[in-house]
């Protein structure tokens, strides 16, 4: 393999990786927010156990998140230094602003709230998960804000004497429309997937503590709570991501031929496949379950509008791109992404999600009055609602960010054009070799230490210390010999 | 003031600022074998930085995207150039991140045992390698007329370069122990500040050498106050240390480190990185930033936040200002802890 193919390895192998955590960080950090603050208001000491077992769960998620985003913040200097030189203008300032704004408020506000519990007033600790909340909100913000403008680019002027884009403005990059689109789509998965995780270890333990019915009740709490959030932004997502799909394409209207292989542009009524047993160059097609003008409906909002296939946007793709009005940066691929995957990433996306929302409904209906289902099937059904959430989600950034190619910075910079010239094979073969290997790890670390967690279930409830924020270096205090809490 | 050295200044503040704040993470990790004699005292030192690292570390990402908006060029040449070494950093930030979170979520001694191991060397290496990639920078590494970096792993492993290392591995080891004796109570106190004193000196020692070979090489006046202050900072640290008083000695290996990273910076003013393989090859603050614009932005949102950021930090480390000492740890949960 080349320094390109590794590079984009590595890429797709971290960031996919760093995204398998990144949206329970982002729901947990909601939802125990929110269960904690139910406990507040209720008093009832089932919120209080959910909010700590679900909190223990959420920090050992956080945790590799945060270890895996370190890469991410220098992993484009390293491997993707000239993508880094032409979009260092407009690219590098969400992404300070976000290690600004966001990092260092989710931080330290999750610190507070890890070794709080003791020292800060029940409102001001609670307030310290919303905050962490928001953190992540923005964290999101920022990093989607840059990644939408790769996909188009607005805002900027290429500029012949340095070779590199040049920002002119700032908010037409804040409010892209691709933004606009993926924003709430990211988020409403987030939501989602850690609604799905709340179902489905909660009804796993609901099916475990069969004999115990206080322990039933709480978990069935947190099964309500999981599954209408998952329904709710399920729903969001579908609309969100229908929304996406007419944005896309009109600003990247390959991506949406790829996702569905259209091959020939269709005058009117396109259909939908929801599955195709064929091959996949277009060439033939043996069997096909389409739905018909469905395809149009979702590209233009019309069923009967014509959408555009690969062969025809291949051509107006070279007539556009391929004089090359910026030197070195411009080179006259073949403008298609890889069909295959695009096809089956955008099916498997919906179809894992809707799969997963069903479940989600199907473990409501379960559980309804305090049934209990008995089959063994159950556990396997529960677990692989997040699981499935999880998938999802990857799915759906491995079709954007492979549906752009053969662009990184879509009809400026091809990504054979973003790698870095200094860095050798060998350099990129030892970090990613390390990267995967010290992922694999601590994958099995993390999914063995959640096991652990979920199998001991909520610790019994025992009342949390009074908060007291005094005490200074002296010894003077009476809670100064009281053990701490949280401690590591 | 041009736009471009008032981000020269911020990303030496965001630097300074790293340093300060996680080298003491670093000295802890380090530390972590040498002052804790069991399990329960290896917790105390941990519990130490426990709700602050990970703010700290914030630190350098934030350094990172400043880096990367304000000098793009700058942000490709270094980290695609120091390439092995950024891995080594970062495979052993990843690890030590990971051992603080997870070393407590299990009890048993070889479980936390393994993660202690990745906690002391995820802090020897950046504490070390931070060192040697700041003596390159400064010094100045092999770069051609793409602003490509030439030379290999070995180009950067020359003696100042090592010296450098060094010089940052003592200072935050010796910071990590002020900070200890700050933060702890009974026999670990006393033990850090002990070490304090004796690390202190090595440090200062090193220190030294590597501030006057640097103020030789490329050094002007104003670098060369602040790396005679930061001398005199760590000798009246070590001189607190040894008369028990404890928020002077952080004080003064604080003030150290900021004033040494400080005139670093200083001494490379106005190159960013400069090339050995021609002048003009330099990148500086000029031919390696981004537009003016860019930075007007930049300068806004940081103007608003940063001193924000610097306010809740300084309020969590109120919050957690408390020494902590053997009898706030739980006692051992059983499972052949010792
Ligand atoms: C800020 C920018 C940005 C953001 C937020 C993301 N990506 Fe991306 N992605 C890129 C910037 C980028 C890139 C730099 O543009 C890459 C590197 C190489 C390439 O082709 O595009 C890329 C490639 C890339 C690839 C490999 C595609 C290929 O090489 O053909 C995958 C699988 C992903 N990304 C997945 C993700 C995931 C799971 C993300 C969610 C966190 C994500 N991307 C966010
Ligand atoms: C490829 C681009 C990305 C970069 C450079 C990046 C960078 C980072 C970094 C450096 C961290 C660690 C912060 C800390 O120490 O607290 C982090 C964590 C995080 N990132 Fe990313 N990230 C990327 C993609 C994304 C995307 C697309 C999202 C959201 C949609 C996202 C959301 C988050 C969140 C919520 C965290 C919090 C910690 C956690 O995940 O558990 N990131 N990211
Ligand atoms: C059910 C209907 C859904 C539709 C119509 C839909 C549509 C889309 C579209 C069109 C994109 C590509 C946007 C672009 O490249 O410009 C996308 C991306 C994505 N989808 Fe979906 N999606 C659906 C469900 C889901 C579900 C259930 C999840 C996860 C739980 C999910 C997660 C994602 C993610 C993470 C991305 C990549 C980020 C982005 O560009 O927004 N989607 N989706």
């Amino acid at each position: 393999m080349d320094v390109l193919e590794l590079a984009r390895w590595q890429f797709g192998i971290v960031t996919v990786y760093h995204f398998l955590f990144v949206p329970l960080t982002i729901g947990l950090t909601m939802l125990v927010a929110l269960m904690e603050a139910i406990w507040l208001k209720t008093k009832n000491p089932d919120w209080y156990r959910l909010t700590r077992f679900f909190g223990k769960l959420m920090l050992i998620n956080f945790a590799i998140g945060v270890a895996t985003g370190l890469v991410q913040e220098f992993q484009f200097g390293m491997n993707w230094s000239d993508y880094s030189r032409f979009v260092g203008d407009i690219f590098g300032a969400p992404l300070a602003v976000e290690a600004l704004l966001a990092f260092f408020l989710e931080s330290t506000f999750l610190g507070l709230w890890i070794f709080g519990w003791d020292k800060l007033p029940r409102g001001l600790h609670n307030a310290c998960m919303w905050i962490v909340h928001v953190g992540t909100l923005a964290s999101s913000w920022f990093i989607l804000a840059a990644n939408s403008w790769m996909q188009n680019p607005v805002g900027y002027e290429f500029n012949p004497d340095t070779g590199r884009a040049e920002l002119t403005d700032f908010a037409a990059v804040m409010f892209n429309e691709v933004q606009l689109g993926t924003f709430p789509h990211v988020i409403g998965a987030a939501y989602m997937t850690a609604g799905a995780f709340l179902v489905g270890i909660a009804a796993w333990l609901y099916h475990k503590k069969r004999e115990q019915p206080d322990e039933q009740r709480m978990y069935k709490r947190s099964i309500r709570l999981g599954a209408w959030v998952m329904l709710l932004f399920g729903a969001s997502v579908a609309v969100s991501g229908d929304v996406q799909g007419k944005i896309m394409t009109d600003v990247q209207p390959m991506k949406m031929a790829a996702a569905e292989a259209l091959y020939e542009t269709s005058d009117t009524c396109a259909p939908f496949s929801v599955l195709t047993i064929g091959t996949r160059d277009g060439t033939e097609e043996k069997w096909a379950l389409e739905i018909p003008c469905l395809l149009s409906f979702l590209a233009t909002g019309h069923f009967d509008q014509k959408v555009e296939g690969i062969n025809d946007l291949r051509e107006q793709y070279v007539e556009t791109y391929g004089q090359d009005p910026g030197a070195s940066y411009y080179s006259a691929g073949d403008y298609v992404p890889n069909i295959p995957v695009t096809y089956w990433t955008f099916r498997w996306m919906m179809g894992l999600g809707v799969a997963a929302a069903f479940g989600g409904a199907l473990i409501l209906w379960l559980t309804r009055k305090g049934r209990t289902p008995g089959g063994r099937w159950f556990p396997v059904l529960a677990i692989s609602i997040p699981v499935m959430a999880v998938l999802a989600n990857s799915m759906g950034w491995i079709f954007t960010e492979m549906g752009r190619q053969p662009w990184v910075v879509f009809g400026l910079l091809t990504t054979e054009n973003g790698v870095s010239p200094g860095v050798g094979a060998g350099e990129v073969w030892l970090s990613m070799g390390s990267f995967t290997a010290l992922y694999a790890v601590l994958a099995v670390v993390e999914i063995g230490l959640l096991a652990r967690v979920v199998k001991k279930g909520a610790d019994p409830f025992v009342e949390p210390p009074e908060p007291s924020l005094s005490g200074g270096g002296k010894d003077d205090d009476q809670d100064s010999d009281q053990p701490l809490t949280f401690a590591y | 003031m041009e736009l471009t050295t008032i981000w020269f200044c911020l990303i030496a503040i965001l630097w300074v600022g790293y340093f300060v704040l996680e080298g003491f993470d670093f000295g802890v990790g380090m530390l972590l074998p040498v002052l804790a004699k069991n399990n329960r005292e290896r917790r105390v030192l941990i519990n130490t930085i426990g709700p602050v690292w990970d703010g700290n570390e914030v630190w350098l990402l934030t350094a990172g995207g400043a880096t990367f908006a304000a000098f793009p060029e700058w942000y490709a040449t270094l980290f695609s150039g120091f390439y092995v070494p950024l891995l080594l950093i970062l495979l052993a930030l990843i690890v030590r991140g990971v051992a603080f979170e997870y070393r407590h979520q299990r009890p048993g001694a070889t479980w936390a045992g393994w993660w202690d191991r990745a906690v002391i060397v995820g802090s020897y290496v950046p504490a070390f390698l931070w060192g040697v990639a700041f003596a390159n920078i400064v010094h100045g590494v092999p770069i051609d007329a793409d602003k490509e970096f030439t030379g290999t792993v070995f180009t950067l492993l020359n003696p100042y370069a090592l010296l450098g290392g060094l010089v940052t591995l003592s200072l935050f080891w010796t910071h990590g122990a002020m900070f200890l004796a700050l933060k702890t109570d009974g026999e670990i106190r006393a033990r850090a500040r002990a070490m304090a004193v004796r690390s202190g000196v090595v440090a200062a020692v090193l220190a030294v050498v590597f501030l006057v070979l640097t103020q030789v090489d490329t050094g002007d006046a104003w670098s060369l106050a602040m790396f005679v202050i930061a001398a005199v900072a760590l000798v009246a640290g070590i001189a607190a240390a040894a008369t028990a008083r404890e928020g002077w000695a952080f004080v003064g290996t604080f003030i150290t480190i900021a004033l040494a990273v400080g005139g670093l910076f200083v001494a490379l003013f106005p190159d960013v990185m400069p090339s050995t393989t021609d002048a003009a090859y330099s990148l500086t603050v000029t031919n390696a930033a981004a537009t003016d614009y860019t930075l007007k932005i930049m300068t806004i949102v940081a103007c608003i936040f940063t001193p924000i950021v610097i306010c809740y930090q300084a309020w969590t480390y109120w919050v957690f200002r408390k020494r902590i000492a053997v009898h706030h740890i739980p006692e051992e949960e059983l499972e052949g802890a010792h």
